[in-house]
């Protein structure tokens, strides 16, 4: 029972770093089966699909970020890992915004990108502005990180 | 490989589709076909435009097109079944002329049409042998009683129009089944834009009830028995009544003529689909590539035709059916 501080904690990381993965897959995933329809047809435009395929990748990444500095900061990549049942629930609260923010950003900038492929096929001189909408839909996922990182430092700052 | 991981939204596919439509002739291009002098001069600019291949001669260009549309659709939709409801019509077709050339006990060549659902060898084995079990089985019934009537009477016409009813109801059978909204209303407004056809035609002809009754098919868009009495009444009550339905922007070109009319639900179905085209994800973007296609086709062969018979610029503009983009 003593650990079950460093269990929940250890929970937010794990969340964290699924769900926007998952949702990274995804969004990946289906940008990739439009990118190919239009790569086998036109294999020129394999650079600007592919840079729109990627798009919803990095929602993967700030949730790898995350797990990465809870795990710091609770101490399982080294050093003191005594963690409260209180410290440990308020970090997997803060790994939340992360988890749920990055898994439904990467799914809808997935789909995003899947039209935005659709307008490189018809007009690849366009390109710029295609790019320009499934970028919009990161806002989310980057202000999601930045509550996470905030409530993040914020928690191991309470010294509780 | 389980369900799951076939790419049910089409997006490969759909992808692949809006290559596709940049290939499709445009309004401008219609506008230089029907300003060319001469078919040569069409064929010309059709060859240019990379339609028909290496083909030069019309029915050898629109025969081209056709199997290449299906080629490609049949690469990219796994399941071909959910397109039948384009197809069909070419069945029941197919079977009109099995039952004729069965009962006239003739051989005749190049009246099947390929671009059907089922094969036209075994609709045909299957009439001449009345082995109607082995058709497909929507259309086993109406075979073997067509068929049969035919061979008791003659009667060309009634077999015509109760197989063309039973291709309606069958179209809008295959597209409730595929449960794609887009499939849906192609097929109402098909079969509504036919059964109002036919009431026309009809009420020209001076049929009567009972031969309305027999000619319609059911249609979501339209009351059958209203249809039935306004048509029998005058062309005043049949547009008074078309007024009420979705077909009421139609009321103005069936005053026309029925040619207009037909040309003006060609118009309203691809004009309905024309939403597809933003659309990246399910069947609905190729479904309307098909379609647009079939009516590019149809533009182009009605074009061709036109020209052959020295028709004016004006007058084969009036037949050019709506451009998808």
């Amino acid at each position: 029972m003593e650990n079950m501080g460093l269990l929940f904690a250890l929970c937010g990381a794990a969340l964290s770093a699924a769900m926007a993965g998952i949702g990274s897959a995804i969004g990946v995933g289906i940008a990739g089966r439009a990118a190919s329809g239009v790569v086998t047809e036109d294999p020129n435009q394999f650079s600007k699909v592919l840079v729109l395929q990627l798009l919803p990748g990095t929602q993967g990444i700030y949730g790898l970020l995350i797990a990465f500095i809870t795990l710091t900061q609770i101490g399982i990549m080294g050093g003191d890992s005594n963690v409260s049942l209180q410290e440990g629930l308020l970090y997997l609260v803060s790994c939340l915004p992360m988890a749920f923010g990055g898994l439904f950003s990467a799914v809808a900038q997935g789909k995003c990108s899947v039209s935005a492929i659709g307008l490189v096929a018809k007009k690849p001189d366009q390109f710029g502005k295609a790019m320009i909408f499934p970028a919009m839909v990161e806002t989310y996922a980057i202000l999601s990180l930045l509550i996470s990182i905030l409530s993040i430092f914020g928690v191991s700052g309470l010294g509780l | 490989m389980s369900m799951s991981y076939i790419d049910k939204n089409y997006i490969y596919a759909v992808s692949r589709i809006r290559y596709a439509e940049l290939r499709l002739l445009d309004g401008s291009v219609f506008d230089r076909l029907i300003e060319a002098k001469d078919v040569a001069e069409c064929i010309t600019i059709l060859a240019e435009k990379g339609f028909g291949g290496e083909y030069r001669d019309p029915e050898g260009m629109l025969g081209y097109e056709k199997s290449r549309l299906w080629e490609l659709i049949a690469e990219l939709v796994p399941d071909m079944s959910v397109f039948d409801v384009f197809r069909l019509q070419n069945d029941y077709s197919n079977l009109k002329a099995a039952i004729k050339e069965s009962a006239l006990d003739l051989d005749i060549p190049g009246i099947y049409s390929q671009e059907a659902v089922a094969d036209p060898m075994l609709i045909k084995q299957a009439v001449r042998e009345r082995r109607y079990k082995e058709l497909p089985l929507e259309m086993a019934d109406i075979a073997e009683l067509c068929h049969e009537l035919f061979l008791r009477t003659g009667d060309g016409q009634l077999c015509d129009i109760m197989i063309d009813r039973a291709a309606m109801e069958a179209i809008l059978r295959a597209a409730e089944a595929s449960k794609e909204p887009v499939l849906i209303e192609y097929s109402r407004l098909t079969v509504g834009a036919s059964d109002i056809k036919i009431a026309v035609r009809a009420m020209l002809t001076g049929k009567d009830d009972e031969f309305l009754r027999r000619a319609l098919a059911p249609c979501p868009l339209l009351d059958t028995e209203l249809l039935i009495r306004a048509a029998l009444s005058g062309m005043d009550e049949l547009c008074a009544y078309l007024m009420n339905t979705d077909f009421k922007d139609a009321v103005t070109e069936l005053r026309k003529s029925l040619a207009a009319f037909e040309k003006y639900c060609d118009d309203l179905i691809i004009e309905r689909l024309g939403t597809q085209k933003w659309n990246s994800f399910g069947l609905g973007p190729i479904a309307a590539y098909i379609l647009a296609r079939e009516t590019e086709i149809r533009s182009v062969r009605i074009l061709l035709t036109a020209k052959q018979n020295g028709f004016s610029a004006e007058s084969i503009r009036e037949r050019m059916r709506r451009t998808y983009v």
